[in-house]
């Protein structure tokens, strides 16, 4: 799209809504969903759009991709690595650009969801059943009208759910999913959606998931042992319900909605050696309720001024267990979550070229836990406050110039709810600057270019943690660099419809980076700001898409190098012969070479699809050493779907088959991942 | 046309490279390093194992072997030798030991002892013992501390046990309840020390050692010594040094004396916290890491006691300033002949540590890369065969 293009008037949109349409407005992410599912949505957003565009996966194209979950459909996206640890119930989180998980905000429908315990999201447990777009941003999005959260971490990914739209003359939409396959997975989704008025339309979906999470996995070395495995307690169950109430007034956007997830699993754990006839070794369990309920409220006051209003409140419960009988420690250890949060955020539309906004948030968290008698003796009860305020500009020049520049004010006040010592506050100011140039009107090239700092706190585990914290800690701060180009065109009435080209080199820096290390023996650990890493890496996106008369063809390829090393101080050696340095290398589990590739082809109501998804040599903790070496794996899952409609009802098939090669793989040394697995999904929609 | 036709390529590309194997990884030969090609051979010692810890979960105990006839340091020889044992030596070794031609090592969190033929390094029999730590042997048995003792008699924490295990057949012919995660063991006389420890009960730590008597395999009584037990180290006049780690809040580690004639603690030394101890004639060699949850520090310290006058001899016996370049000393050996001696440092826990030899002044004689936490050194008095290729 023409970045320098004004159209006018700005129509207030709620921030999902203003994600969903940047996504219609395709930029630099997947090919757009057919016209005529848009539709129904009709907003022009141009002059609150990003400067630099995100990496996209919408609409049909995210449908296609079938994954089990929102970690799996990550994978398609350059500079992103997901750390899976094993299985389908297991821990999945996401790194980009290597700054750590940690660094990568996580935003559910507009508003962020977070971990002030652990700091990282277990991405594993967000269905995809019901996600229309996942995009993930370098830096931050370069949208102005906004809250501060927006701003305030290094890279961010935003999923929005599907928000209700209704076909000429349909009230009510429902639709029933079904799903079965390999793990004996059962997965059954509802989804009713009614409007209600001109103005109002509310959507509710339900889900219940069962696996067993069983597979069977190999170990092998070349002329020595080979062994077949079973992955046992992987389980996961779990029950998810939405709900959700949207206006969409000529003035004011609001949508108020309700979370509610439950999930009962086992962790597989390491498959390290074990079982030499001695049962019960891996047998801890997992319970999680999270609810939360979010608002947002978009007013246009008048042609110059914007606000915006999100509320949030969320309640996670965690229980962990290792029984007694389990040969390690026991542990049965609860963990209550609290946070409240309040954004405003108010856009200024100066002139054509200027507009500048003021956002302010507030936000408390709270964490209560119970377990062993010495946990609850020096467990603090942490409380925090949070007060971000952010200030930005943005111009949009005729010439083809945009720029924007923010600046953030984090205050961090925690509190122990016992008295106990707690860290001191911490005051930071973080800028970013982002500018973006398009030369040529027509001739869909635009050169880009960003600056970052920012920070992540210490999570309360890393200051507070019971005989692990260190209220002494350090924000872990990160810099970043980045220039990119981007090619975007599409050729009308020619078979080659159109090409999306993007290449992206970076410079990123991590400072203090907060490190769990050792101190007097395996079992006494405690964090420290220790490490420091510089990220080097260059990512290439290319998107041709095609068309032979009723055959469509979409193509989507993705390739990130990376070179991301740490350097470290303690990792200096100290010159003695015979010692190896490993100061200097690569981190551990970042490939230097990995990529993507999605082939997609549709034809009438049938649509083929194969993935390819590649991630190079890796080394395990510990410096690149022979035995921390880590084969590549590459991953090929084919789908193929049918809808066929009898009468107003629509039924899709969708058959699937992952890892067609059966490769034996892992993603984290020890937690093997599946073998070839099937799925079948039946869609039905009236 | 031509487009097209490189699309349909890049689409098939990685179809094809699918098709080509991404081959296995190959069992991973051992790397030898020469480090003192001027070293000889001193009394009957020909050389020394050492195993090396992993971090826990990563399944990296390994195996390495120095041989003073040629100087030269061997990381990883368990492997190579033993291609076809399933997932190497496995997760966590915490303790090695030699008796009579067999090797002996303690496999952690893969819950097995690996018995080894002392001079092929070729695996024997793995005899399972849920969370294992450490090994005495006494005449025909050899003797194992686990964690894991029967879940029956405390459901909330479980008891640990002592393990007897016959060296003829190699099978567990027996087992006796002690304390709360036991620790190191020492043979006195009949007896069988067993320090408690208690670590996975904090705050309740033990503070008992447990004394089995070695003939009817019992628990004799429990003598109490201290919170958090872990070393036992007997000189050579009855007495049995014992260390504490201390809670890492207030309380700080000591080092405990108990007089095995009567089983009573007769000694505190408040003023010397021990991680690790090793005796060489009347001189105990200790090094202490202490950590404070307190001040989130940790105190690095080295001594040596003599065992006649109970006075600390000296508090650096590294006297070369290579103690400012390790970070955390992990395992201490003394040559017994040469009184030669040896530091491990395992640095983060998660890299390649490092083995420093000394003289016995103090003086860094050679360094090496080890495996991951390098912790457990046993002298050997048979060299290890090479392996034929």
């Amino acid at each position: 799209m023409d970045y320098y293009r004004k159209t006018g008037i700005v129509l207030p949109v709620v921030a999902v809504l203003l994600s969903v349409t940047v996504m219609l407005r395709a930029q630099d992410g997947v090919p757009e969903m057919p016209e005529d599912t848009l539709s129904e949505v009709v907003v022009t957003a141009d002059r609150i759009r990003e400067i630099v565009p995100a990496q996209k996966l919408a609409g049909q194209q995210l449908e296609r991709l079938r994954s089990n979950s929102v970690a799996d459909a990550l994978r398609y996206f350059s500079g992103v690595q997901v750390k899976d640890y094993g299985g389908i119930g297991g821990l999945k989180t996401v790194n980009v650009r290597s700054l750590g998980s940690q660094h990568v905000g996580v935003f559910y429908d507009g508003i962020q969801i977070s971990n002030a315990q652990n700091g990282t999201v277990d991405l594993g447990k967000f269905s995809m059943d019901n996600m229309e777009v996942l995009s993930v941003y370098n830096g931050q999005k370069s949208d102005i009208f906004q809250s501060a959260r927006d701003y305030a971490s290094a890279a961010a990914l935003y999923m929005v759910s599907r928000r209700p739209r209704f076909r000429e003359g349909k009230r009510n939409n429902l639709n029933f999913k079904a799903r079965s396959g390999s793990f004996d997975l059962i997965d059954i989704s509802a989804l009713w959606e009614s409007r209600a008025g001109r103005w109002l339309s509310t959507s509710a979906n339900v889900e219940f998931l069962n696996t067993s999470g069983r597979y069977k996995f190999r170990y092998s070395r070349e002329g020595g042992y080979d062994t077949t495995e079973v992955r046992r307690n992987g389980d996961v169950m779990y029950v998810r319900a939405e709900a959700g109430l949207f206006g969409n007034m000529p003035r004011t956007d609001f949508m108020v909605k309700g979370y509610f997830y439950w999930s009962e699993r086992g962790y597989p754990g390491a498959a390290v050696k074990k079982d030499y006839g001695i049962a019960l070794l891996n047998e801890d369990r997992q319970k999680d309720r999270n609810i939360f309920v979010q608002s947002a409220v978009t007013h246009r006051a008048a042609d110059f001024y914007s606000f915006k209003v999100q509320a949030k409140y969320a309640n996670d419960y965690m229980n962990y267990v290792m029984p007694p009988h389990s040969t390690v420690q026991p542990m049965d250890n609860h963990y209550w979550q609290q946070e409240l949060y309040l954004t405003t955020s108010h856009l200024f539309s100066i002139n054509r070229v200027w507009s500048a906004s003021l956002a302010c948030d507030l936000q408390w968290n709270s964490l209560d836990a119970d377990g062993t008698e010495m946990f609850n003796a020096n467990f603090i009860q942490p409380r925090r406050l949070t007060v971000l305020s952010a200030a930005a500009t943005s111009v949009n020049f005729d010439f083809g110039l945009s720029a924007q520049a923010s600046l953030l004010h984090t205050y961090v006040h925690d509190v122990s709810k016992r008295g106990m010592e707690t860290a001191g506050d911490k005051s930071e100011w973080t800028p970013t600057v982002i500018v973006s140039y398009t030369p040529w009107k027509n001739a869909g090239l635009s050169i880009r270019a960003f600056y970052k700092k920012i920070f992540r706190m210490p999570t309360f585990n890393d200051l507070y943690y019971v005989q692990l914290g260190n209220r002494n800690l350090r924000p872990e701060y990160t810099v970043q660099y980045n220039v990119g180009i981007s090619y975007n065109k599409t050729f009308r009435n020619a078979w080659f419809a159109g090409l999306r080209a993007s290449v992206d080199a970076y410079y990123n820096t991590v400072k203090d980076k907060i490190i769990a290390t050792p101190t007097s023996n395996q079992l006494v650990w405690t964090m420290v700001n220790l490490g420091y890493v510089e990220v080097r890496g260059v990512d290439v996106a290319l998107m041709p898409s095609m068309r032979f008369g009723p055959v469509g063809v979409t193509v989507m390829l993705n390739y990130t190098w990376q070179k991301a090393q740490d350097f470290t101080e303690t990792k200096k050696d100290e010159g003695y012969e015979g010692v190896i340095s490993t100061y200097g290398d690569q981190i551990p589990y970042v490939p230097v070479h990995s990529g993507s590739a999605v082939l997609s082809v549709s034809y009438g109501t049938w649509d083929f699809h194969y993935s390819f998804v590649y991630t190079g040599e890796r080394y395990m903790l510990g410096g690149n050493v022979p035995v921390n070496y880590i084969l590549p794996w590459y991953t090929s899952d084919l789908s193929l779907s049918k809808v066929f409609s009898i009468g107003k009802t629509e039924l899709g098939v969708t058959a699937e088959v992952n890892n067609i090669f059966n490769q034996q793989y892992e993603v984290v040394k020890w937690y093997p991942m599946p073998g070839t697995n099937f799925r079948i999904t039946l869609s039905l929609t009236i | 046309m031509r487009i097209r036709n490189i699309f349909l390529l890049i689409s098939i590309l990685p179809l094809a490279a699918v098709q080509g194997c991404r081959g296995e990884l190959p069992v991973l030969p051992s790397e030898p390093v020469e480090v003192n090609p001027w070293d000889t051979v001193s009394g009957d010692i020909c050389g020394f194992y050492l195993l090396n810890e992993g971090n826990m979960g990563s399944n990296k105990a390994s195996l390495d072997y120095y041989d003073y006839t040629t100087g030269v340091y061997t990381r990883n020889i368990y492997g190579e030798r033993n291609p076809n044992e399933v997932k190497d030596l496995g997760d966590v070794g915490n303790d090695i030991k030699i008796y009579g031609g067999k090797l002996w090592a303690v496999i952690n969190c893969s819950n097995y002892v690996e018995v080894m033929d002392v001079q092929s390094v070729r695996h024997i029999t793995k005899i399972a013992v849920p969370n294992c730590r450490y090994l005495a042997f006494k005449d025909r048995y050899a003797y194992v501390s686990a964690y894991a003792g029967p879940v029956k008699i405390d459901p909330d924490a479980r008891i640990g046990m002592v393990v007897k295990i016959d060296t003829a057949t190699l099978e567990i012919v027996d087992s006796c309840i002690v304390g709360y995660q036991p620790e190191e063991m020492a043979v006195v006389g009949n007896k069988l020390y067993v320090a408690n420890s208690g670590g996975y009960r904090v705050p309740d730590y033990d503070s008992t050692v447990s004394v089995i008597d070695l003939v009817s395999f019992e628990e004799l009584y429990k003598i109490p010594v201290g919170i958090n037990l872990h070393r036992l180290e007997p000189d050579r006049y009855g007495n049995l040094y014992v260390s504490s780690r201390g809670d890492y809040y207030d309380v700080p580690s000591k080092t405990f004396i108990i007089d095995t004639r009567t089983d009573v603690c007769t000694d505190t030394l408040h003023l010397l916290p021990n991680s690790n101890m090793t005796l060489c004639g009347d001189s105990l060699y200790i090094y202490s890491t202490e950590f404070s949850y307190l001040t989130n520090d940790w105190t690095v310290s080295y001594a040596i006691l003599n065992t006649v006058t109970r006075q600390v001899v000296t508090r650096s016996f590294i006297t070369d300033g290579t103690d400012d370049n390790i970070q955390v000393p992990y395992g201490l050996a003394v040559h017994p002949v040469t009184k030669e001696f040896f530091v491990t440092d395992a640095k983060d826990y998660v890299s390649p540590g490092t083995l420093h030899c000394f003289s016995p002044d103090g003086r860094r004689k050679w360094s090496v890369t080890t495996g991951d936490i390098p912790a457990h050194i046993v002298f050997t008095h048979k060299p290890l065969i090479p392996l034929e290729k």
